[in-house]
């Protein structure tokens, strides 16, 4: 199997779609960038080049430049997804989903409930997020959990290259509109993605490490700190199963719950601020069904509730890492 | 030329120090010793200074990404804004905001923005203060050919008008979007645009500091005393990419050498003050000398600062907790 980068999957996951159906289309500013410009066509390919090429394969009507204008391109994509088209719209940084909330959530993510069950709406939003990058409070949040909240959306956070191929083409496949959120430092890490198209099932955790003390559930970039955690973890004789569930909607309680079972106790990773985020609802989710599981208190490790800041020395305090994971793991263990 | 040697002098030296400050940040940049997204202003000076050379402290504007120079033209420290950029605790914003969100509401900066599209309304809230607190104020929103785009800025448009606010939105063309071209992107024309919203607007040529000067004083004056909001739409460049690590392949081969070379604002206004002005060719090089010593100390004191401690991360989310 080849070595490709998160963003060489997500690219060769879009790439083999369009090839697949022609009704799969893609839109966003400058996804293929140089738009009445003098210089280079497809100068950019999408602000971190994850586009680049699409266009010289599929053409400039199904590879759509959109002015700056989110409400207005990200509606156009939940009204083609519910009259037969089956759109990738990017919307460049998740934090934008202020502009163009209206559409997502109160229209694309309600159509199907509303009109009945008949409509479909196969639109995939694909979208940047996560600090790391000193991008400071308006371009770094992790706001997935605002879209897990809201009936009809469908929630993907993939944390590796592999996972981004097989969820991206799943994604593009599925019927429902799906939020499928890249983190923006992962764009350059690399591992095994075969060539060929695959898809991997919504709602299927990974169990990326096992063990029988420990549960961790950790989404999104958080899973490579948690795995490295349990790595650690190992050395000292405390193997611990790190989960990462891949979608937050829909979510696999089951294997959550089957771990929490097995070790007892659990620490919940999440990169989103911590009220209302993903570590409240797995630990809701772990409180109400297998309280009597518990050999200690739930641990979450969230950043603070605050923006994120633009300094990298308050950045790096406010992004949890491995150090913080291997704290929590250890103050539960021995309670 | 009508214009007095100290309004030259002056509006010369903030236009230069605007040039300087975008410049060192880009060479600083280079060195990796600035975090994060900035986008430099460097080619625009005619736009900011010729129209905050109207505004005082009554009046507010509210920047884009690209905002070092709005906030230099609207009196910002130089050196607090380059601290913000390094990050550092003494920073005009704590070191919490960085250069695309520089602020300084003391002097009636409402922000630069990382949201294309988020200035707009909020300086309909400013006019609106100043309109309801009748301070005699005026707003300001600088906006992108690309923010021009967005929703925000067009609603923006006519609630100025319903309400009759005291805004002028002043639209700074400069070709580009990101990579994507403004004759691409841009449905009709600004002119046309703020006609259909019953707003006068004045096209300007934005490399001439004095044709900005002239079209700003009158629709300025004009919001001020109850007319209503206007619109300045000035065609400039940029001299730098859209952030500092673009290639600008979009770009012809030739065209920044060109652009610098016949469109640059600082030659245009000493060209136009000409060798027999008030203000002479010493004197603009005694003002370049000035801005670049201010700039190289704005530089040593940001590289000097201590950033922000863990202390401060939790600090300044809400007034009262
Ligand atoms: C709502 C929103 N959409 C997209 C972006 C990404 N973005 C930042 S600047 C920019 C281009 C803005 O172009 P323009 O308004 O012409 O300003 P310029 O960069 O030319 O000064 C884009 C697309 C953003 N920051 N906010
Ligand atoms: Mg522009």
């Amino acid at each position: 199997m080849a070595k490709k980068t998160y963003r060489q999957a997500i690219n060769e996951a879009i790439a083999s779609e369009m090839r697949r159906d022609p009704r799969v289309i893609v839109m966003g500013e400058d996804n293929a960038g140089g738009a009445g410009a003098p210089g280079e066509q497809d100068a950019w390919g999408g602000v971190l080049g994850v586009t680049k090429g699409l266009i010289g394969e599929f053409g400039a009507e199904r590879v759509l430049d959109t002015p700056i204008t989110e409400s207005a391109f990200i509606g156009a994509a939940a009204g083609a997804a519910a009259t037969g088209l089956r759109p990738v719209a990017e919307l460049m940084f998740i934090d934008f989903m202020g502009v163009c909330f209206d559409q997502i959530f109160n229209q694309a993510a309600k159509f199907r409930y509303m009109f009945g069950g008949r409509a479909v709406t196969p639109l995939v939003i694909r979208t940047m997020y996560g600090a790391g990058f000193r991008a400071a409070s308006q371009h770094s949040q992790s706001l997935y959990p605002i879209f897990t909240h809201i009936p009809g959306l469908k929630v993907v956070l993939p944390s590796s290259p592999y996972d981004a191929k097989g969820l991206l083409i799943q994604a593009i496949r599925d019927d429902d509109p799906v939020i499928f959120c890249e983190h923006k430092v992962l764009y350059d890490e690399t591992g095994e993605v075969p060539d060929e198209a695959y898809t991997i099932p919504f709602g299927e955790a990974n169990l990326t490490r096992e063990g029988k003390d420990l549960t961790i559930v950790a989404f999104g970039r958080m899973v490579n700190f948690a795995n490295q955690a349990a790595d650690q973890l190992r050395r000292d004789g405390i193997s611990a199963t790190v989960i990462d569930p891949r979608t937050t909607s829909p979510l696999d309680s089951e294997t959550i719950l089957d771990c929490v079972a097995e070790t007892g106790r659990l620490v919940v990773v999440d990169e989103a601020s911590p009220r209302c985020s993903m570590a409240a609802d797995i630990s809701r989710l772990v409180a109400e069904e297998a309280f009597s599981h518990l050999k200690a208190p739930i641990r979450t490790i969230t950043p603070p509730h605050t923006p994120v800041p633009f300094s990298p020395q308050l950045e790096d305090l406010y992004v949890p890492g491995v150090p913080r994971i291997l704290e929590a793991a250890r103050a539960v263990m021995q309670h | 030329m009508q214009y007095s040697r100290e309004f030259l002098l002056d509006s010369y030296r903030t236009m230069a120090t605007i040039r300087r400050f975008e410049d060192r940040v880009h060479d600083e940049f280079a060195t990796g010793k600035i975090p994060g997204f900035v986008h430099l202003y460097a080619g625009e000076e005619a736009s900011a200074v010729g129209v905050c050379s109207h505004l005082d402290e009554r009046d507010v504007i509210a920047s884009t990404h690209r905002g070092h120079g709005h906030c230099i033209a609207k009196g910002c420290d130089v050196t607090g804004m380059m601290k913000e950029i390094y990050g550092r605790r003494g920073g005009l914003c704590a070191g919490k905001g960085g250069s695309m969100h520089i602020a300084d509401l003391s002097k009636g900066m409402l922000g630069a923005n990382g949201i294309v599209g988020g200035g707009p309304p909020l300086v309909c809230g400013a006019a609106l203060t100043a309109k309801t607190l009748k301070t005699g104020g005026v707003a300001v929103a600088f906006v992108g050919d690309g923010g021009s785009n967005q929703g925000t800025t067009l609603e923006s448009y006519n609630l100025a008008k319903v309400w009759n606010l005291p805004v002028l939105f002043v639209v700074e063309d400069n070709g580009y979007a990101e990579s994507t071209a403004s004759g691409w992107s841009v449905g009709g024309t600004q002119a046309g645009r703020a006609a259909g919203f019953g707003i006068p607007c004045v096209e300007v040529d934005g490399f001439d500091f004095f044709a900005v000067y002239e079209a700003a004083r009158d629709l300025i004056a004009r919001a001020r005393n109850g007319g209503g909001p206007g619109m300045l739409h000035a065609t400039l460049t940029r001299f730098y990419g859209h952030f500092e690590g673009d290639a600008m392949t979009y770009r012809a081969a030739d065209e920044i050498a060109r652009l610098r070379a016949e469109k640059d604002s600082l030659k245009i206004f000493r060209a136009k003050v000409g060798p027999g002005g008030t203000a002479s060719p010493g004197d603009f090089d005694a003002v370049d000398a000035e801005v670049t010593a201010a700039i190289d100390a704005a530089v040593l004191a940001a590289e000097t600062d201590a950033p922000p401690t863990e202390a401060d991360l939790l600090t300044d989310v809400y007034v009262s907790y």
